[in-house]
């Protein structure tokens, strides 16, 4: 398993919001994770890249156990994050955005290759990140994820907000990856696009998997989609 | 993609930078034969603007490239100024062993501060920082037999160059010119570099820094140092320059001077900052006398005045600073 996780908890101070997810997740493999507002899926992703504490439990990437680790020792061992509102860096240029996050581990992602296949950025390389569109920096958040040459892909909501063309291009990045052997954890609300690209589905509930079955399962059973997320 | 354009589209970066250039040269050159129009006092308040000038820019690779505001960079910049100081006196005033004691022990004095300072963020390096200043500044006052004390350290000999001291206030302006020059192409140099890049990174974002895999600290430690030393260049300038090193150069003052400076000029430019420099110092030591001593006042309603009129300082009349 590329990413393995047991038994996390973890939280905001005192208050835990995971408690005890268990994950498995392959190389090329790519999981959508579903659930209702609050059920904690981005608390699992920050958790994931070390962005919120761990309280107890154990992630491993690639049998290199991260759980307590900083978040760049994470970055380094291959965990990039696709953050949820892109979070990009507004007084900085598209081509500084991908010379920072080019330096941090080598591998097959390049900056050319990047581009070739987000040519939209190529156009855009000497703008400031902050005048980009909201479409054109969600690619651009992709596209420094990418760069770090991951293992594993956390993308958090990468369709909020966005046009269907857009979404559809993410889609087509999604399933790049997983034909280059990066496991991808997919949150989000757009069903169709989870449907899209997901293998499998996971839904959290109160800080837990509580489901998981491949995707096309998951389609053929509206009544548990309906008790699990309220929608059919 | 149905992006919308946006309305304003900055100038490349090699247009801005070919403008530039221009405009410094044409500085340089009106710097350098100042000296040969104007009278000795105003040459050595010119001289001093250059020495808080070069000061102001380190405090803006801290403030303005990576977001640190620091209120006790004098602290280095006084270490540099004594170090400096009193190598001249009891080793030798030859250029250029006084800059690169001063500049030395500038970056010791952060090095051996700067592991605290360079895991926190705001307020707290506001904090952290204004504390280090004050201790220097304590050190400063009761380390007599090296500094002087409050009387300050006095007696300091000219700069020489192949043994010939810069005897007057042109020589000197020269030579502050020639140091502060190069302290500026250092800074500007390593702000337009990746690792300036990262620098910004971390002012603008720094968890996602890190989740890129950046280890951030090392990134401000390592600023943290670099701005250090480029203090005490400028404070082995501010020597060369007066002759004599007081507690003064070392307080809480300098530091807030200099910080202002940076706001008022436009934090990130690093030019802006050599502007917000100057003005300090012409309020402060040029016009001070005939402003009734009221010079403080006046720099206190320029900086409201620009916190509300010019957010981004007198640089963003400019268009953009980073």
């Amino acid at each position: 398993m590329t990413l393995s996780v047991r038994g996390l908890v973890s939280g905001y101070d005192r208050s835990a919001v995971l408690g005890g997810v268990d994950l498995d997740l392959a190389s090329g493999a790519t999981l959508a994770l579903l659930g209702r507002n609050g059920a904690g899926k981005s608390t699992l992703v920050m958790t994931l890249a070390g962005l919120v504490p761990v309280t107890s439990g154990s992630i491993t990437v690639d049998g290199v156990e991260l759980a307590g680790r900083r978040a760049d020792v994470i970055a380094r061992a291959g965990v990039a994050l696709v953050p949820q509102g892109r979070r990009v860096w507004s007084t900085l240029t598209v081509g500084e955005h991908l010379a920072l996050a080019s330096r941090s581990r080598k591998g097959t992602w390049t900056v050319d290759g990047i581009l070739d296949l987000l040519p939209r950025l190529r156009e855009r390389r000497r703008q400031l990140a902050g005048q980009l569109s909201g479409g054109e920096q969600q690619m651009l958040a992709v596209a420094r994820a990418l760069l770090t040459n991951p293992r594993v892909v956390l993308l958090d909501e990468p369709s909020d907000g966005l046009a269907p063309a857009i979404v559809e291009q993410i889609a087509a990045v999604v399933t790049t990856m997983r034909s280059e052997g990066v496991a991808v954890l997919l949150v989000e609300q757009d069903l169709h696009l989870a449907f899209g690209v997901a293998d499998e589905v996971a839904v959290m509930a109160r800080g837990e998997i509580v489901h998981r079955v491949p995707t096309a399962e998951f389609r053929r059973d509206p009544d548990t989609a309906q008790r699990l997320l309220g929608v059919a | 993609m149905t992006a919308v354009e946006p309305s304003v589209v900055p100038a490349t970066p090699a247009a801005r930078r070919g403008y530039g250039r221009w405009v410094a040269i044409a500085v340089l050159v009106v710097l350098a034969a100042a000296p040969l129009f104007l009278a000795p006092f105003a040459t050595s308040t010119l001289s001093r603007v250059l020495v808080f000038a070069l000061f102001a820019v380190s405090l803006d690779l801290l403030v303005g490239v990576t977001g640190l505001p620091s209120l006790g960079h004098a602290a280095y910049f006084g270490s540099g100024a004594y170090a400096a100081g009193w190598t001249s006196i009891h080793v030798t005033a030859e250029a250029p062993v006084p800059l690169l004691v001063g500049a030395g022990v500038g970056a010791l004095a952060a090095a051996s501060t700067g592991w605290i300072t360079a895991r926190s963020a705001g307020v707290f390096f506001l904090m952290l920082t204004l504390a280090i200043g004050e201790l220097v500044g304590q050190v400063a006052n009761t380390w007599e037999s090296v500094t002087g004390g409050a009387n300050g350290l006095t007696g300091v000999p000219a700069v020489r160059i192949a043994g010939q001291p810069l005897a007057n206030a042109g020589f000197t302006h020269w030579y502050v010119l020639l140091v502060a020059a190069l302290g500026f192409a250092l800074v500007w140099t390593v702000a337009r570099s990746p690792f300036g890049d990262a620098l910004r990174g971390i002012r603008d974002n720094e968890p996602r820094m890190r989740a890129l895999g950046y280890s951030t600290s090392l990134y401000k430690y390592a600023v943290f140092v670099l701005a250090g030393g480029v203090a005490g260049m400028a404070g082995s300038l501010l020597v060369a320059q007066q002759r004599l090193v007081s507690t003064a150069d070392v307080g809480f003052l300098i530091s807030s001077l200099m910080l202002l400076a940076v706001v008022i000029g436009g934090a990130g430019s690093l030019w802006g900052a050599c502007l917000g420099a100057a003005l300090v110092v012409v309020v402060r030591d040029a016009l001070g006398p005939t402003l009734d001593g009221h010079g403080p006042l006046v720099l206190g309603i320029v900086f409201v005045a620009v916190v509300y009129l010019l957010p981004r300082g007198a640089a963003g009349l400019l268009g953009r600073t980073r």
